[in-house]
């Protein structure tokens, strides 16, 4: 498959793991972080650990946006799901995430209309073909599907469809690297930046992580070969030297963003002064809502929220996981108590979460699968 | 490439050995029969993963256990003079260690099996709700290694279904009967009100004969043995959910590959005869890697996969590749995996690639015996990975 298979490709995947090993300073560990959970995704999928020398660890960040949605906004959207009249519309990521009383499946089944959809367009079509019905779009994700969710507002705005409305959990990237940045339990060597965010923000809001924090990061792309090469040039930076923000993506990340995108999303959304963010807490000017101006499309105005407050439970170690202070399999309740088809935390539901992807794709051990896979 | 040779430092030994102990506590948990902890049926429990498996466990096995159902095979097979009051009562018949019937020694036994149909949309390309139901049961009775002889099928309609597309679906399944060699004998029709179905759902049920010698079981599988898929899969899987709109994605080439397998089986194992077929699966729900993991769990071994060597159409990789979803996930209705013993490979993958049905075949893997239960990929990268049972829809991943 063209643009896919030349990403993949083994024979370069091996020189470039020659090139990563030969970087490596004998007797220096290396740490660094993938803040997007589709890097994550991508790591485990392809087994791209295994190219790179066991001095050099990949740590998993906060970027998946299923897994830093508190559970008390589940059980928000839950209670606008249950109103009567209401259709609630997510991506499919959304449906198995628990709150404090289930999951959108379970909601579900209890008699719920809550659908599933692959575009926030999508949900403005169910409202158009269902007028006597509130259709609400739990909306969710970094600065990558904000404008989307944007743009159908204004599309329900420009179109007078009173029966829409968008339950904005929408957060923002930058503050969330910083908290971890400012965490002390973490010591990392540089990171792998998100390649979608980055489309829309750009390159630029990163460049503080050099200034102030002396970390390298490097913009990426989601094929497996892109990962490893933001691997080698964070290594390359290390060995001369440097630190700066690197750009491996640029075949789809302008180093300025999109202005159009921002610019939709400006005009619908504002910053709320602080949010909730699973794991991480409350962070300032972390998440977006909807602007005053197209109050009638926002759930938070049109119903009752309920402003459900929920602890994690306290078996679960989510936070110390999105934070890249353990890795999955060392969470206490990881593989037993929390599994995929029951999960406790956020990180194993979604196939962006490091929980989930360890779980489905990377568990085992690697001495013994050498001898399973030796042909 | 030798991993060895590029460790400079490895990781600390005690850590290595923390892991190693989390991931054998991961493995005794995942042995452990799981608990149905749901209050209601929710969508997950019909998705062909674990959450249906354990529906399945605590309700149905629990309720009509058996030694006939305990396998949860494809299909049952009676054996000759079976009686439900003692059922090895008129002659001593061996059984296998997942309860199967040895048929070495016996005349021809019974096989029977049922499975309903629910599709949406009920027409799509490359067929129809009624090619699904003849074939899959047929498909069904096939993998049990039998000769599939007569079908039933019963109809529940929704108040207002056209009976132009009633006949539509009735002269499918009157073609793809004829096209597998079987008659359908019985049935039953029942009306619902509107709203209480979704136009057109239908069960059937076949029975078929098992000639002696044959048993097929994943029991049977050892390792050395070869992993054989009989074309390229996904195709139904992709075809139906692009059928359902929605996405925006057109793929002109797509179509179902629904179809019976019974000709295809025949040929299998007449070429590799004296139980040297070991188990035969068709890929419907849960697609090749349920099948895998089923296998990998019920014959204690490890099934070790070649990504690159699975076949899939450009189409239906270019579509799983914008959905998100995992080809191996993917339902087919006409593709089946085989294993075979190790040595009879090329003559299993010549006997299928002669069927029409089969000229995709591909051997994509092999059967070993560390780490058991588990199904390994070889990834095109040339990584590692493991591949599990799915969970719940294979659902779209968001950015």
């Amino acid at each position: 498959m063209r643009f896919v298979d030349e990403y993949r490709d083994a024979g370069k995947a091996r020189a470039l793991a020659a090139r990563i090993a030969a970087l490596c300073e004998p007797g220096r560990a290396y740490k660094f972080m993938e803040v997007c959970g589709g890097h994550t995704h991508t790591i485990y999928k392809h087994g791209l650990e295994d190219y790179l020398p066991a001095c050099v660890s990949l740590v998993h960040g906060p970027g998946c946006p299923v897994c830093v949605i508190p559970m008390g906004r589940v059980d928000d959207a839950i209670a606008i799901a249950e109103q009567p009249d209401v259709i609630m519309t997510s991506f499919g990521d959304m449906m198995r995430v628990p709150g404090g009383n289930g999951s959108f499946l379970d909601a579900k089944a209890r008699g719920a209309d809550i659908r599933m959809v692959y575009s926030p367009l999508d949900a403005l079509k169910i409202a158009r073909d269902n007028p006597d019905r509130r259709v609400v779009f739990l909306a969710i994700g970094f600065e990558t599907t904000a404008p989307s969710t944007a743009m159908t507002v204004m599309r329900a705005a420009a179109e007078r469809i009173g029966n829409f409305s968008v339950f904005c959990n929408h957060v923002t990237i930058i503050p969330a690297i910083k908290a971890i940045l400012d965490s002390p339990d973490l010591r990392l060597d540089g990171f792998i930046g998100p390649g979608h965010v980055s489309t829309v923000i750009g390159c630029r809001p990163y460049e503080f992580i050099a200034h102030d924090y002396g970390k390298p990061l490097v913009v990426a792309g989601f094929e497996p070969l892109d990962v490893l090469q933001a691997v080698h040039r964070n290594l390359v930076q290390l060995a001369e030297g440097r630190v700066e923000i690197e750009n491996q993506y640029g075949r789809v990340v302008p180093w300025n963003g999109n202005p159009k995108a921002l610019a939709v999303i400006n005009e619908v959304m504002e910053l709320r002064p602080t949010f909730e963010w699973r794991g991480l807490g409350f962070i300032s000017d972390s998440a977006l809502c909807v602007r005053e101006r197209y109050a009638e499309f926002d759930a938070e105005r049109v119903f009752q929220v309920p402003g459900f407050r929920v602890a994690d439970p306290k078996a679960c170690q989510c936070g110390e996981v999105l934070k890249g202070v353990l890795k999955p399999w060392e969470c206490k309740v990881f593989g037993t108590a929390c599994t995929p088809e029951t999960p406790i935390g956020t990180c194993m539901v979604s196939s962006e979460g490091a929980c989930a992807a360890y779980y489905n794709f990377g568990r085992f051990s690697r001495d013994r699968v050498k001898e399973a896979t030796r042909a | 490439m030798n991993r060895d040779e590029q460790v400079l430092n490895p990781a600390p030994p005690e850590a290595q050995d923390r892991e190693r102990l989390v991931l054998a506590r991961i493995e005794r948990a995942r042995r452990a029969r799981p608990r149905l902890r749901e209050e209601l049926v929710t969508l997950a429990h019909g998705a062909g993963g674990k959450a249906g498996r354990t529906l399945v466990e605590a309700v149905f096995l629990e309720a009509f256990r058996n030694p006939l159902l305990e396998p949860l095979a494809d299909g049952a097979i009676l054996a000759p003079g079976t009686s439900r009051e003692r059922p090895d009562a008129e002659r001593p018949v061996e059984r296998s260690a997942d309860g199967r019937v040895d048929q070495a020694a016996s005349a021809p036994a019974l096989a029977f099996t049922t499975d309903s149909y629910v599709v949406t949309p009920l027409f799509f390309p490359g067929g129809d709700i009624g090619d699904l139901a003849v074939n899959g049961t047929v498909n069904d009775l096939a993998m049990c290694g039998a000769r599939p002889e007569h079908l039933s099928a019963a109809f529940i309609l929704e108040e207002g279904f056209p009976i132009a597309d009633l006949r539509r679906i009735a002269a499918t399944m009157a073609e793809a009967a004829r096209a597998a060699g079987v008659t359908i004998v019985t049935g039953d029709t029942k009306v619902v009100q509107r709203g209480k179905a979704d136009g057109c759902y239908i069960t059937t049920a076949g029975v078929g004969t098992v000639a002696p010698g044959v048993r097929l079981g994943a029991s049977e599988v050892r390792p050395g043995d070869a992993v054989i898929v009989s074309g390229p899969i996904g195709e139904h899987g992709v075809t139906v959910m692009l059928a359902r709109g929605g996405l925006d994605i057109e793929a002109d080439d797509l179509v179902s590959d629904t179809a019976p397998l019974n000709g295809l089986t025949a040929r299998l194992l007449d070429a590799c005869p004296g139980r040297q077929v070991r188990c035969l699966r068709d890929a419907t729900r849960g697609g090749v890697a349920t099948v895998l993991n089923e296998v990998a769990q019920t014959a204690e071994v490890a099934v070790v996969v070649e990504e690159e060597a699975v076949p899939v159409r450009p189409s239906v990789r270019g579509a799983c590749e914008l959905l998100g979803i995992d080809p191996l996930y993917v339902a087919c209705e006409g593709r089946m995996v085989a294993v075979v013993a190790g040595d009879r490979a090329d003559a299993a993958l010549a006997a299928l690639r002669g069927h029409p049905l089969g000229e995709g075949a591909a051997v994509v893997g092999r059967i070993g015996e560390d780490p058991p239960g588990l199904v390994l990929l070889k990834t095109g990268f040339g990584g590692t990975r493991i591949v599990d049972l799915l969970v719940g829809d294979p659902l779209p991943r968001i950015c």
